[in-house]
């Protein structure tokens, strides 16, 4: 803020003149993606991060509820999962209409999110852990049942989603924008909710829950609404990755990959969901990179994430405010 | 006359054995600052947690405002202009001095959760918060986190989070302990300005403070109510001279 804002605006609220700007620069950077590989960057960085782009969605919608809510959910890759399945197997059906697709992910997901939340909210702390992981892999063995959808095998697409009728899905640099514009929108929505009286009362309540429900909120209604938004974002990111993918399978949902999403909030920084963001990114860029280089590359990746974690004490954007990049909460 | 805010009529509550609330019944009208004392473990905080909601007793009525509210969660009650403070402070230590208050207001506002509009840039929530802010002396410290305020400050930011209920009552849970000499005094001034305005509970353990503020004063010991009335009547009485004051009282 300028001076001369401090000077004849005293009371605002010190949140309110802030400006993203490492959230900028990253969508900026993505943006110029397409250009770099048409410049000569190796094309398969375009799949890459259009799928680092997909988990940085989910990574997203997990920030949501575990860095500003505080609800650490081991279950999240439930919710991909489901939405991947609800795309794979109606687009099986033939139902190729993203518009028709999207409803039914968004509504599943919701009422999955509505009774799972609703049970689990009723325990804190690890207790809350085990159940989000053991609705997780409910689901994980559900999708392993669905012989006609491929059972443990997995289900393989032979098309992609339509726009109206249009193969918006098809090409790569398309896919691309489709996807940084559903990120884009998914972040700017988030960020919203969180500035709101509603994520200021969820931000309140993760510090002390006490304190907010004895000043007349439900806190555990609140929540739940925080829980459900987070799935459905988290859905939605799992029709994205079954039309990348053309595939989908149980492993979707398994609890390791519940671990890698919260690996990638971690990893980027907690509660500041641009941070989930780059997260996402910099994990499967990493898984990338390093699985190029060796076979055993997950004796590297492991070690080389907890040291990050450990020794950057906020992850990658707490390692930029250090540095002056970003600024300090 | 006056109807009175807040009636307890024969609350209980034991933890096992041990009867922390043993048959109290007291009343607060409209105004009043009802002082409530006790040695250490007499069961004061254990009282103030059954009336804001925290605690259910195991008989006994609490009535708000005419209404039975012994059954209602903690956020009804609040709702229903019951405010309370923590004899250990309770803040939002991330939040902003003014967010914490306008958390407050927010909480009887049209649309306490609206999902969309800025929180921060509300003047609608602002405006009254500011003047919370303003009236318990920390308009220099708004945008200060919580967690950075002295402890003194944290008392009075509480207080303010309550005034933005509307209360028609306060609970407030020892707002004096921890806090320094010169810090208390402001403290006591703040609650002086406050008297007559809303109906308070009081409970503390700074006797200096409670005659001077208190209209009424009830005595607690085990759980029980020993003596009530008039501080001079109070301060007089042989039993709480024995129980509690000791002799220089």
């Amino acid at each position: 803020m300028s001076l001369a804002s401090t000077a004849a605006a005293p009371r605002r609220d010190a949140l309110a003149g802030r400006r993203p700007v490492v959230a900028i620069l990253l969508f900026a950077l993505l943006a110029l993606l397409p250009v770099a590989v048409s410049l000569g960057l190796p094309s398969h960085w375009l799949t890459l991060v259009t799928r680092a782009m997909i988990f940085g969605i989910a990574a997203l919608s997990l920030d949501l509820i575990l860095g500003v809510g505080g609800m650490v959910s081991f279950g999240h890759a439930a919710f991909v999962g489901i939405g991947a399945y609800a795309t794979g197997i109606m687009i099986t059906e033939g139902q190729t209409e993203a518009l028709l697709i999207l409803p039914v992910v968004l509504v599943i997901c919701a009422l999955f999110g509505a009774v799972t939340g609703f049970v689990s909210l009723r325990t804190r702390g690890v207790t809350f852990i085990m159940i989000t992981l053991a609705f997780g892999q409910m689901v994980y063995f559900l999708a392993q049942a669905l012989s006609a959808y491929g059972g443990d095998d997995g289900l393989t697409l032979y098309e992609r989603s339509t726009v109206l009728g249009f193969d918006l899905f098809k090409n790569r640099i398309g896919f691309f924008y489709v996807v940084l514009g559903v990120l884009l929108a998914c972040y700017a929505l988030v960020s919203v909710i969180v500035a709101s009286r509603f994520g200021r009362v969820l931000r309140a309540a993760r510090e002390n829950a006490t304190r907010v429900s004895v000043t007349g909120f439900h806190v555990s209604r609140i929540r739940l609404v925080a829980y459900v938004i987070s799935g459905m974002i988290a859905g939605l990111s799992g029709f994205l990755l079954a039309n990348q993918t053309e595939f989908v399978s149980p492993a979707f949902m398994s609890w390791p990959r519940s671990g890698e999403l919260i690996f990638m909030v971690v990893l980027g920084g907690v509660g500041s969901l641009h941070g989930a963001i780059i997260g996402a990114i910099a994990f499967l860029v990493a898984e990338d990179v390093l699985s190029g280089w060796t076979e055993h590359w997950k004796v590297i990746f492991g070690p080389m994430i907890v040291l990050f974690v450990l020794f950057t004490r906020g992850g990658i954007v707490g390692l930029m405010r250090k540095l002056g990049i970003a600024r300090h909460d | 006359m006056t109807e009175p805010v807040l009636v307890l009529s024969g609350l209980q509550k034991a933890f096992g054995a041990l009867k922390v609330t043993d048959g109290v019944s007291l009343s607060v009208a409209p105004g009043e600052l009802h002082a409530l004392i006790g040695p250490n473990g007499a069961g004061k905080t254990t009282l103030v947690h059954q009336i804001s909601g925290m605690l259910r007793p195991d008989t006994g009525s609490i009535r708000f405002r005419g209404e039975d509210i012994t059954g209602l969660p903690p956020e009804q009650r609040a709702q229903a202009g019951l405010a309370r403070t923590f004899q250990i402070t309770s803040t939002i230590p991330s939040l902003s001095v003014l967010e914490n208050v306008a958390l407050g207001v927010q909480a009887r506002a049209a649309h306490p959760l609206a999902l969309f509009r800025n929180a921060a840039r509300d003047e609608t929530l602002n405006a009254p918060a500011w003047a919370a802010i303003e009236a318990v002396g920390l308009a220099e410290r708004a945008h200060v986190l919580a967690g950075r305020l002295s402890h003194g400050e944290k008392r009075a930011l509480e207080i303010a989070m309550a005034l933005t209920l509307e209360p028609a009552a306060i609970l407030l849970d020892e707002p004096l302990a921890g806090v320094g000499r010169e810090e208390g005094e402001r403290l006591i001034a703040l609650l002086q300005s406050l008297k007559g305005r809303y109906a308070m509970l009081l409970v503390e353990h700074d006797m200096e403070a409670v005659f001077a503020l208190a209209d009424t004063v009830s005595v607690l010991v085990y759980g029980r109510v020993i003596a009530s009335g008039d501080p001079a009547s109070v301060r007089a009485d042989p039993a709480v001279r024995e129980a509690y004051l000791g002799e220089e009282g």
